[in-house]
């Protein structure tokens, strides 16, 4: 789908926005466009033809609705911090921010649950019931910034996935606004609905079926005691089956998070954590939960990490240590960030059973592309972060940084893993969809769309390739002989 | 352990259906054939299409195709001491995985632990045009394409056929232990909701005729630390009392009477105005309800609650069937409902009206 598929009026666009009473924020001028050029995957940059910023549900309902009757494509936009261009704009297209909807509009304790409006960031949520003993337990790495109508448009992950789940199982109700500007409630306080799990189609939808304009969430108690452990390894693939052997034992850690040498030095050097830096890999366990259990919890993972081969173990000792073991790895990215002019952050997962080989060949290819990996992993679900070291500068290592990641993801899929864990497909990922999904299968996912949004107009382009989009990069890349998508006319 | 794999008999015997516009019942094991409306047409047996395909442990996932029977899929997982954590009601000895998923159907650790679609991973399916198509996979976390297999979990079968699915496993706790205590349903609601708001191990909480059940799962002595806090009687046999509730086999449940699920929010008060003592299930959201009461008064304070009422069994007498099983949704829900049919079954062929008259 080109962008001269659709083709506005601008001037009547403004006109119809400003018609909106009460009026919503709108802008125009091309200095005032430009902040929201890109999210947080700047490589992709693309100035709208107007942003947005309503403050209430019906004006959000008004600006739908004229999109609608104009044919112009809507981008939603919460706080930017996507890394896969989900809110990359439409240049013939509206940019609506949801920044100005930062309401918490109910806390129920009785209910642990909480109804906010979608610019409310994520960790804020967990600051404004923290004196009732209760917390939102998806935390992306972006949590200070990130919003929770961006969470459930990608259903953002985190550190502790692997216990407490994503986005998708802890919320209980959404309200959407749909292209035509009708609102819809989908979910309820309870703990299911009558029909169809709209809830969970429409989580990690990426903003192609609505536009989320409130979110309850549920709420967890605190636990009573978190403890953190540090493992060092002198061999990647000892660090990955001591991965397996704890969880193995019947244990499922809070958070589960490994790190390669290049990453270790990197986040040492920008955080003073106090990473051997000498490991070749580290593990962080997290586990938490009663005293009790956190008591007998940490002795049995110390004694499975020393039967792993670690070469040395830690326990954090208080608070303080446990947050600054913490802070190298949530640093990771911006620590990397400093060793190298850019970097190219993947996100496949994959059956943990792999991870061995896997790591094996992102080095290979590594050596083939001539560019620097630092791997950093949600190892205990898999998640995988091999930051691609390159410099935009240097002509040709953007392309060559790119033909690496997707050359990561499409070893993802072949392993029985995907193409994207947290990140959400986007711009960024579009082509690998053609290597995770066959036509009969992108084919269904453009029926679900068009049962939504029949005209396209909710970010167009992105999140679900067209056939002929994978037709171009099939032919691309032959696999084994065989053409994917064969049953595609080719141009 | 029965092992086979009729893909393309059940592929073509969709897509002979999707030629001629003729309409397919979806059969599992036939243990919940009386849930929602009832339906027509020509029946499509999953049954015989069985067996685990892929089961390790350290990975936390089982694959396995839909008519594999539930009990060969939970001793498989107990042999590694896992568990499906959502803890399915069979009804049957012949339940299949297929089905369960198909309904959403979870026990009592579902407030605490997550319902059926919170374990599903993926899955493999034939849609209405009689293509086989494979959605989600076998890892946690995974968001590329729309969540279709989650959308599966209570669809009852009215948007594809499910071939494969692939769920989470959990290790089963180290140690369970119930408690029983004498209280009004009031007290019971309120202790319900104070315990989880609190770090506690806790894995259920019903309340049966004055008496309110709670279940600690975890490590020993967690499970001992709370257990001193909540008070309580031990329940001896525990497992048994949790095992009668999930499979309705108390007297409560032998009714001529129709059998309504309540779902409500976890601060609902007793609902008084509905005669009759219910039983509680997941700390009071989940309330089973014997009456012959009107369904629409019954549905009007459930809704006025926050909640809906579901019409779970019909009763043996009862000849009306102008009430239908689920609550109605609203237009524009009921419209997206309609749109979503089409976009997976285009010619309305498998389980017609099953979910909702029209669907």
């Amino acid at each position: 789908m080109s962008a001269s598929h659709f083709n506005p009026d601008r001037e009547q666009l403004i006109a119809a926005l400003q018609a909106i009473r009460p009026q919503p924020l709108i802008l125009t001028k091309p200095e005032e466009l430009k902040p929201y050029e890109c999210d947080g995957l700047s490589a992709y940059r693309q100035v709208p033809l107007v942003v947005v910023l309503p403050d209430k549900v019906e004006q959000v309902q008004a600006i739908l609705k004229i999109c609608h009757a104009q044919k112009v494509p809507v981008v939603a936009r919460g706080a930017g911090t996507g890394l896969s261009g989900g809110a990359l704009p439409h240049e013939q297209g509206v940019l609506l921010s949801l920044a100005k909807f930062t309401q918490i509009l109910e806390i129920n304790p009785e209910r642990r649950s909480a109804t906010v409006q979608p610019g409310v960031r994520n960790l804020a949520i967990t600051q404004a019931v923290d004196h009732l003993g209760l917390y939102y337990a998806p935390d992306p790495s972006s949590q200070i910034a990130c919003t929770i109508g961006g969470n459930v448009a990608e259903n953002s992950g985190g550190v502790h996935c692997l216990k407490y789940g994503l986005t998708v199982h802890n919320i209980l109700q959404i309200k959407l606004v749909t292209i035509e500007g009708e609102l819809l409630t989908i979910g309820s306080h309870s703990l299911d609905s009558p029909g169809y799990d709209l809830l969970a189609l429409l989580t990690g939808s990426e903003g192609m079926l609505g536009v989320i304009v409130e979110v309850t969430v549920k709420l967890l108690p605190k636990p009573e005691r978190v403890q953190v452990l540090l493992a060092a390894f002198d061999d990647v693939i000892k660090a990955g089956a001591a991965v397996g052997a704890i969880i193995s034992a019947g244990i499922i850690p809070a958070g589960l998070e490994m790190m390669d040498g290049p990453a270790i030095q990197a986040a040492e050097d920008f955080a003073h954590a106090g990473y051997p830096t000498d490991a070749a890999a580290i593990l962080l366990c997290e586990l938490d939960g009663t005293n009790a259990e956190v008591s007998e919890q940490l002795m049995r993972v110390h004694d499975i990490l020393l039967q792993s081969a670690a070469t040395e173990v830690r326990t954090a000792k208080d608070a303080e240590e446990r947050a600054t073991l913490w802070k190298g790895r949530k640093s990771a990215f911006p620590a990397v960030g400093r060793i190298s002019p850019d970097y190219y952050c993947m996100d496949g997962t994959i059956p943990r059973k792999h991870l061995p080989q896997v790591l094996q060949s992102i080095n290979q290819f590594s050596e083939e592309f001539g560019l620097a990996v630092a791997n950093v992993f949600h190892a205990g679900d898999g998640n995988l972060h091999p930051l691609i070291l390159f410099d935009a500068n240097q002509p040709g290592e953007l392309e060559r940084a790119e033909a690496f990641g997707g050359k990561i993801l499409e070893l993802c899929v072949q392993v029985g893993g995907t193409i994207t864990g947290e990140h959400g497909v986007g711009m960024e990922k579009i082509n690998q969809m053609c290597a995770q999904f066959n036509s009969l299968e992108l084919s269904q996912f453009h029926a679900v769309k068009a049962a939504f949004d029949p005209a396209g107009l909710l970010n167009p382009c992105k999140a679900v390739p067209t056939l002929q989009r994978c037709a171009e990069f099939g032919a691309m890349h032959v696999h084994q002989g065989q053409l994917p998508h064969a049953d595609l006319e080719r141009f | 352990m029965n092992t086979r794999d009729l893909s393309q008999t059940l592929q073509a015997q969709v897509l002979a259906a999707y030629a001629q516009g003729t309409a397919l019942q979806i059969h599992g094991g036939n243990s919940k054939a009386w849930y929602g409306n009832s339906t027509q047409g020509e029946i499509l047996s999953v049954a015989e299409h069985s067996g685990i395909l892929n089961y390790e442990p350290s990975e936390l996932v089982i694959t396995a195709r839909a008519g594999t029977p539930l009990s060969e899929l939970e001793a498989t997982l107990a042999a590694e001491n896992q568990c499906l954590a959502f803890e399915p009601p069979h009804f049957a000895a012949t339940a299949t995985l297929g089905g369960t998923i198909a309904c959403n159907f979870s026990g009592s650790a579902r407030p605490y632990l997550g319902a059926a679609r919170d374990f599903v991973l993926g899955c493999k399916l034939i849609n209405g045009k009689g293509e086989i198509l494979k959605f989600g996979g076998q890892v946690m976390k995974n968001v590329a394409g729309y969540d279709v297999s989650r959308l599966m979990a209570g669809a009852l079968g009215t948007l594809g056929v499910l071939l494969e699915i692939s769920v989470r496993v959990l290790p089963k706790p180290e140690t369970t232990l119930s408690l029983v205590k004498t209280l009004s349903a009031k007290d019971m609601l309120q202790q319900a909701n104070a315990y989880a708001r609190l770090p506690l191990p806790l894995s259920a909480c019903a309340y049966i005729d004055g008496q309110a059940y709670l279940r600690l799962a975890g490590s020993e002595g967690s499970v001992k630390q709370a257990a001193k806090l909540m008070g309580g009687e031990p329940l001896p046999e525990h497992e048994n009392f949790w095992f009668k509730l999930r499979e309705q086999q108390f007297a409560f449940f032998q009714t001529e009477k129709t059998l309504w699920r309540l779902s409500l929010p976890a601060d609902t008060d007793v609902l008084a105005e509905l005669e009759g003592e219910p039983i509680y299930d997941w700390g009071g959201s989940l309330r089973w309800l014997v009456s012959d009461l009107d369904a629409t008064l019954i549905r009007e304070a459930v809704t006025k609650a926050g909640g809906h009422a579901t019409l779970f069994r019909r009763s043996a007498k009862q000849t009306q069937t102008t009430v239908t099983s689920f609550q109605a949704l609203s237009p524009e829900l009921m419209h997206y409902h309609r749109q979503l049919k089409q976009a997976f079954d285009p010619k309305g062929i498998f389980n017609p009206n099953r979910l909702y008259i029209g669907l």
